[in-house]
């Protein structure tokens, strides 16, 4: 009793706060949180925009997605192949690309960093990626490798099945010098000297040592706001193969969870089966940052 | 001090040149420098390649543009695609004026939203212990992996249900409520000495006004920088999947139109991506030292 008076005290004292964050915090309940309570709610059901309230169905969606349906195992496949290649190469990039610039003179180091952050801040160059991948003999590539007299005719970059993979791979590296790389390159910059000097006294001898011993465990707070974000980044991978390939792709070379939801969400409709989808996705995406924080957790501790 | 220098001479007895800059930390060796100025070199290259073939496309007049083979640079540059841009769009059923409106607008009042309603919510969890803070901050932070191509459907099931579709709301709404400004003006907040807020309490402030009279001054680079996060986000927004109505689209899409329309109109659509990427570049690279000091507090605390 008297414990439950001191929280109503408490709440009354910080009222001012509760005013100050309920704008943000609905906002926040209403656009965020909601999406993927309804998404989970939703998946159980066959919900199609028109008959309100939907047919409660169960595990339908779910037995349908993981035992019947052989796209999706198409989509998931190449989903995990994107992301375990584009996930941890672009995380390791960025993070080598803001060592190797963090040393560079400041105006150098800024020039650097505006190069690999430019694709980030302009949204939708990669179209521009379509004309150099063009299968036509005016693409860049074709042209370039008829020149050289390795190919004899154009090669359809966008829609033969062993290329669409490799290409949206190349496009989303060039993109992935978000956030995470803008963190790391100012994370970098906040390591005290004094750091490197105690370092070198305790005999670190070259600079691998001195990245792996003293420079990434003091930099444990950034090195997990990057694994978000490029996690978040490698699993939604989607508008860009849309928008160099189109959809559907040929023989579903290039589908993804993220194309496959938008497919049953704003084609077909059947938006329990789209919230199956998202809630799983939803899933993937929080077990594999789980383990990569633990990971991170661990080294950077240690 | 001396003894670090001394340390450096004796393992790695060559390095002049970086160590002049850097005299604490360890320098690279010659051929570590040339492997590393390369391998920028070449990666800038390859980030860069899209901006110069959108600027350098746009810039050909159109017998160029149709030569063969497809030349890498301009021979008689010419603003013709800029002008026939604004041919193409007169065209349009709507003009272009109005996409442009629609874009600035929704540009401008997004990022004013967010950029007052997460500050005032950053303060208190910053700063403040309030019962379920801890909790609430939390979730911000994990919400940072809720990426839209998981709540793309459920958002606009909510919509639909609540009549946003084809309006403004559905636009600004996901865009102010999302977690990333949050959470870093909560993390570039709690940088600011408690001290100065307790004298301020002292005295007398009411916590708003310690908000404004304290607070925003101190956080002038994070704000900055949610200004050019949110400027960027909402400038490149195509809005597809919620607006329908003509009158209200948005001028990525607008363009994207123009670009869809093949080869011939390719130098129209490359001059639309010049101008579309302008804005955000430019204002990036004016505030970028800013944006880099708030980066170097977006880390994730255990």
């Amino acid at each position: 009793m008297a414990k439950r008076n001191n929280l109503g005290r408490d709440i009354k004292r910080h009222s001012v706060c509760y005013f100050m964050v309920a704008p943000y915090m609905l906002l926040f309940l209403f656009f965020i949180l909601a999406p993927i309570l309804i998404a989970f709610v939703f998946s159980f059901t066959d919900f199609n925009m028109v008959q309100f309230p939907p047919d409660f169905s169960g595990l339908d969606n779910y037995i349908r997605i993981f035992l019947e349906d052989d796209d999706f195992l198409i989509a998931l496949r190449n989903t995990f192949v994107l992301a375990c290649v584009t996930g941890p190469l672009s995380y390791f990039a960025c993070l080598f690309l803001a060592w190797f610039i963090n040393e560079l003179s400041p105006l150098l180091r800024a020039f650097f960093t505006v190069c690999f952050y430019a694709p980030t801040i302009s949204g939708t160059l990669y179209v521009m990626w379509g004309f150099m991948f063009s299968g036509d003999q005016y693409g860049l590539l074709n042209n370039l490798l008829m020149n050289l007299g390795i190919l004899s005719e154009p090669y359809q970059w966008l829609t033969n099945t062993e290329s669409m993979l490799p290409i949206i791979m190349v496009v989303q590296i060039w993109m992935s010098f978000g956030s995470a790389f803008l963190s790391f390159v100012a994370g970098l910059q906040g390591i005290p000297r004094s750091l490197y000097e105690a370092g070198s006294v305790d005999g670190v001898r070259n600079r691998w040592q001195e990245l792996f011993y003293l420079t990434l465990p003091s930099m444990g707070p950034q090195l997990l706001f990057g694994a978000v974000m490029q996690i978040a980044a490698a699993f939604s991978i989607g508008a860009t193969i849309t928008a160099l390939m189109g959809y559907p792709t040929t023989d579903n070379a290039a589908l993804t969870i993220v194309t496959y939801i938008s497919d049953f969400g704003s084609i077909r409709y059947e938006m329990g089966y789209a919230c199956a989808l998202s809630f799983i996705l939803f899933v993937m995406i929080i077990a594999v940052h789980w383990v990569v924080e633990h990971v991170i957790n661990k080294y950077a501790s240690a | 001090m001396s003894k670090v220098k001394a340390a450096a001479v004796v393992a790695e007895p060559k390095k002049l040149k970086v160590r002049k800059r850097q005299k604490e930390a360890i320098a690279r060796t010659w051929w570590g420098n040339f492997f590393v100025f390369l391998f920028l070199g070449l990666m800038a290259a390859f980030m860069l390649l899209p901006f110069y073939y959108a600027i350098v496309q746009s810039l050909k007049p159109l017998e160029e543009i149709f030569a063969y083979p497809p030349k890498f640079y301009v021979v008689r540059p010419s603003f013709n695609n800029f002008r026939s841009l604004g041919i193409l769009t007169d065209s349009l059923w709507i003009p272009l004026s109005r996409a442009i409106f629609n874009t600035v607008f929704v540009t401008l009042a997004g990022t004013v939203a967010n950029v007052v309603i997460s500050s005032l919510a950053a303060f208190p969890f910053a700063k403040y212990t309030f019962p379920g803070s801890r909790f609430m901050s939390t979730l911000i932070t994990k919400a940072l992996l809720f990426t839209g191509a998981v709540t793309a459907v459920p958002q606009y099931l909510l919509m639909a249900k609540t009549g946003m579709i084809n309006t403004y709301w559905a636009l600004l709404g996901p865009a102010v409520a999302g977690p990333m400004g949050m959470f870093l003006l909560k993390n570039f907040m709690s940088q600011i000495s408690t001290t100065i807020l307790e004298a301020a309490e002292l005295d007398g402030a009411t916590i708003p006004r310690i908000w404004w009279q304290i607070i925003l001054p101190n956080v002038k680079p994070a704000v900055l920088t949610l200004i050019i996060l949110c400027f960027q986000s909402l400038w490149n927004m195509t809005g597809g999947q919620v607006i329908y109505e003509e009158k209200l689209k948005l001028l990525p899409t607008i363009l994207n139109q123009i670009s869809a329309s093949g080869i011939a109109y390719s130098g129209a659509a490359a001059a639309a991506s010049v101008i579309l990427m302008l804005p955000p570049l430019v204002f990036y690279i004016v505030v970028q030292s800013r944006v880099l000091e708030t980066m170097a507090h977006a880390g994730i605390d255990k």
